[in-house]
């Protein structure tokens, strides 16, 4: 007697009670494929997340909350509670330990997507994931003060090519009466995907910012208008930024420049580490990416539960199976695996299933994740995914053993009696 | 082995259920010989059936000796007397026989998995097991080929019995045992399956024990013996009949 035909005959069972087996396969299919895809996005939102900035030293804004100045100025999430004066920035950014530093200026749109101005140092310093630099798909970094460059979210989302006028808005709300259309700006160069904020900004110099302000007093537009065409024979000094970002020379300095301009007397500023803030707002996320899986993991319980049912109930049916299998001169612990082995099958199909649902999700999604800035790709189906499907199907089979025991005892304690 | 060698000797046998306050089975001696066709009359209860699992080794008794072929199986493990049974003895129950998910021809042909000494038997005679089964089927007169790989659930019950005595046939097991094997059926089909099983038994050379309620079989018969005798324990359990043991 192999293990060939206890497999045969279970199989056989299996296809002879089709429908229940169907909705079973289909239960074991879908929560490993949920199990695999809270797993897969949690790991890789996190993996984004943690690769939004690289290489800045310091973050510095006007002071508040770490987690704020980290949410408005890398994530374009809400609005600083105050600038920093231009004066400021440029003691700062002397300092002798600091090798660069990019200032932003926030506070404009353009049709949903956040302005941001910044220096020609931002294509240059800015880094992402693991170091990696901004690089253009067409088109170069502004020069002039109407020039603009776009992230590839915006170029994709709103189809600009390169040379088209573009009006941004005065404020997070693109209105009417709020735009400053009297001074479009032109497209000169859209960079390439980053799977961060970056792709969804529009990038113009600091001094396009102040010519867009120039005849802008309180929030709305004064009475006399400046054309773009004045403007630029205007001196367009910035007088306040946003934010800025630090560079410096040396790792070790980060503490003693962080304290420094913590403690700076003229104007109260916050400088925090990039890396910390980030843990601190992941921890803040991490609650409901936490609350996922377990969610995910008891929907896997559940269809266990469902298998186990399917089986027990299966059983009481087969108790005359059972005893014919018996008559013929089947052993218990035959009986035991071929009840046990049904499991067994039910995990191993509907895992394959899964994962196979799973990878094809994957390749149909693609472009709708990298909208939120995830890339999963293929080969995120990896050796930790393998120990978990290698954990769900152990599982499965230990559920096994519970109808396999039962119909173990049953074909002893019943005999030859054949009960309806 | 001469024709008067026991072949099922059984002495002072009892049993009783895990859980049961009296035996069911109470039997001083019984004894078959060889080639024998033995009818055993037994109202329910009268613990037929148990006996017939005590015979098969599917349950061990409380007590006594049960020898077949020579061999004591109540002294084998479990796993021999599994073994046992499936190179010694064919049974045919009263109904539903069949594994219901196995084509007529895999049913039959199943046993010989648990027993390679009923598939070298049934190999001497054919030449695949498939033929075998095949040849048994029409010497029990259900020959029609498109019934062969029908779901077993397609065939009428005095079908389904017929390949359940090929089942129990196949591979040439020294004792048949039939459990009420024509009560479902009507009175025609009775005794036309009696006598199909009957003179394919006396081809094999193979022993009957055949139980049944059904005094009116018991002509065709060499020995008749009535289990209300022959069981002690049995009386009792007419009178306080126990669920569960049919």
């Amino acid at each position: 007697m192999n293990i060939s035909l206890l497999l045969k005959l279970t199989f056989k069972s299996i296809l002879n009670r089709r429908f229940t087996s169907y909705l079973t396969l289909f239960s074991i299919c879908i929560s490993v494929f949920l199990l695999l895809g809270v797993d897969t996005v949690r790991k890789e939102a996190k993996h984004s997340f943690t690769n939004t900035i690289s290489g800045t030293d310091l973050l510095v804004g006007a002071r508040s909350g770490s987690v704020q100045l980290l949410l408005y100025s890398v994530f374009r999430i809400g609005n600083a509670t105050n600038n920093i004066g231009w004066e400021s920035y440029e003691k700062i950014s002397s300092h002798p330990s600091v090798k660069w530093s990019i200032p932003i200026s926030l506070g404009d749109s353009h049709k949903g997507f956040r302005v941001m101005g910044t220096t020609q140092a931002y294509f240059e310093h800015y880094r992402f994931a693991d170091d990696q630099p901004l690089t253009f798909k067409v088109g170069t970094k502004f020069s002039a003060v109407f020039d603009t460059v776009i992230g590839a979210d915006v170029a994709e989302k709103l189809g600009y090519q390169l040379g088209d006028e573009l009006t941004l808005a005065h404020g997070v709300y693109d209105t009417d009466f709020a735009r400053h259309d009297d001074k479009p700006f032109v497209l000169t160069g859209v960079l390439a995907r980053t799977g961060t904020p970056v792709d969804r900004t529009i990038h113009i110099s600091l001094q396009g910012i102040e010519a867009l302000h120039i005849d802008w007093q309180t929030g709305t537009r004064s009475r006399e208008t400046v054309s773009a065409q004045q403007t630029l024979d205007m001196a367009l000094q910035p007088t306040q930024i946003t934010a800025f970002m630090l560079g410096l020379n040396s790792k070790m300095d980060i503490f003693r420049v962080q304290r420094a301009i913590n403690n700076y007397k003229k104007e109260p500023m916050l400088a925090v580490l990039p890396g910390l803030a980030l843990g601190e707002l992941w921890q803040l996320i991490s609650v409901a990416e936490k609350a996922l899986l377990i969610i995910a993991i008891f929907v896997l319980l559940n269809s266990f539960v469902g298998l186990l049912t399917v089986i027990l109930t299966s059983l009481n049916e087969r108790r005359r199976e059972i005893a014919i299998l018996r008559s013929l001169g089947c052993r218990p612990i035959q009986i035991f695996i071929l009840l046990a082995s049904e499991s067994l099958l039910f995990a191993i199909v509907g895992c394959f299933l899964g994962v196979l649902l799973f990878l094809i999700a994957i390749l149909l999604s693609q472009s709708m994740l990298q909208g939120y800035g995830l890339h999963i790709p293929v080969s995120s189906f990896g050796a930790e995914q393998l120990v978990l499907i290698a954990v769900v199907i152990g599982v499965s089979f230990l559920i096994g053993t519970i109808p396999g025991y039962r119909a173990y005892k049953q074909s002893l304690a019943d005999g030859m009696s054949i009960k309806l | 082995m001469s024709i008067n060698t026991p072949l099922l000797n059984v002495e002072n046998l009892r049993f009783r259920w895990p859980l049961g306050q009296q035996d069911v089975v109470d039997i001083p001696k019984l004894s078959i010989q060889k080639g024998e066709r033995v009818f055993i009359k037994g109202e329910s209860g009268s613990g037929k059936t148990t006996l017939l699992s005590l015979i098969g080794g599917i349950n061990l008794p409380n007590a006594g000796r049960i020898n077949i072929l020579g061999t004591e199986i109540d002294q084998l493990k479990q796993s021999h007397r599994d073994q046992f049974r499936a190179d010694h003895i064919g049974f045919i129950f009263q109904l539903f026989n069949l594994i219901p998910y196995l084509s007529v021809i895999e049913n039959i042909t199943l046993v010989c998995e648990f027993s390679k000494r009923r598939k070298a038997n049934a190999l001497t005679k054919s030449r695949t097991l498939e033929e075998e089964a095949c040849r048994l089927l029409s010497h029990l007169q259900l020959q029609d080929p498109r019934l062969l790989n029908k779901p077993v659930s397609d065939l009428s019950v005095g079908q389904q019995q017929r390949v359940a005595a090929a089942r129990a046939l196949i591979g040439s097991p020294e004792l048949i045992i039939a459990d009420e094997p024509t009560s479902a059926l009507d009175a025609d089909t009775r005794e036309h399956f009696l006598s199909l099983l009957q003179s394919e038994c006396e081809l094999s050379g193979s022993t009957v024990l055949f139980v049944s309620h059904d005094q009116a079989l018991e002509k065709a018969f060499d020995r008749r013996i009535d289990l209300s005798n022959l069981n002690k324990a049995g009386v009792n359990s007419k009178k306080q009949p126990k669920a569960g043991v049919s």
